[in-house]
């Protein structure tokens, strides 16, 4: 099987959008006959990273590499970066404001959801620029989920 | 438990049946209002029980392949959502009873967590 490579802009606080990308990718996995397990990692790490995005970013871009042994999920944005990421990944943390809460978001479980569902998890930012996420999915198993 | 069962014991309002309404088996259930925690923590095939209402809730159903929504407390989704989940064939229940009410009675009833 070939790589296949999906690039998707994601638009600041366009929630009607948001979540589009890894709708299709995982109907791309299912399609692919991938386990389910790994298909609802993919689904829910490419989802929380487009959701980051939308909430806290001016906007970026989301890219899923789907490959025989494994899936990268690259979440790219523009906007304030993180302070500090330690305080970030802590469950619970978070800086969404109140009207983005009131949507149900702004848990404190985005980062570490993703860290969760992913076997390779490393984060990058800036203050100013924007923060990179990159995420390895392994589809031969080797999960490090609790 | 099926989906007639559920909203038996629930004393729910059938607002949405989907095609594949008979065949839907559900085994788990998860009581939130907040998204990332439904993303957190479903893992099985769960349905779900919230207060939420809006749109973006459909997008966590797609991904986590939510077999069915409960609208707990006499929430009502809006034309939109309704709309969006019949393209999706998401069947949809409202009960009056609170979260955690609804919870502890679908919990008695065989659910699990």
């Amino acid at each position: 099987m070939p790589n296949i490579k999906y690039v998707y802009e994601i638009k600041s606080r366009d929630f009607m959008s948001a979540g589009d990308a890894s709708a299709y990718i995982k109907s791309v996995l299912k399609k692919l006959g991938l386990d389910h397990e790994i298909i609802r990692r993919v689904a829910v790490a490419a989802y929380e990273a487009e959701l980051n995005i939308a909430i806290h970013s001016v906007g970026g871009v989301l890219t899923v590499e789907i490959t025989p042994d494994y899936i990268d999920i690259i979440g790219e944005d523009r906007g304030p970066g993180i302070e500090d990421i330690a305080l970030a990944m802590q469950e619970g943390f978070s800086t969404a404001p109140e009207e983005i809460r009131e949507m149900g978001f702004g848990a404190g479980m985005g980062l570490p959801n993703m860290k969760k569902c992913s076997d390779e998890f490393r984060i990058h930012s800036e203050l100013g620029k924007g923060t990179k996420i990159f995420m390895r999915i392994y589809i031969g198993g080797g999960s490090n989920e609790q | 438990m099926n989906l007639d069962r559920v909203a038996n014991v629930l004393n729910a309002e059938i607002l949405l049946k989907s095609a594949n309404w008979e065949h839907v088996d559900v085994e788990y259930a998860c009581g939130s209002d907040l998204i990332s925690d439904v993303l957190a923590f479903v893992k099985n095939k769960t349905i779900l029980l919230t207060g939420l209402t809006n749109t973006q809730l459909i997008k966590t159903v797609q991904v986590l392949d939510i077999p069915a929504i409960v609208f707990v407390r006499g929430k009502r989704p809006s034309e939109e959502f309704i709309e969006a989940a019949k393209q999706i064939g998401l069947p949809i229940l409202l009960t009056n009873y609170t979260m955690y009410v609804a919870c502890g009675l679908l919990y008695k009833a065989g659910l699990k967590g």
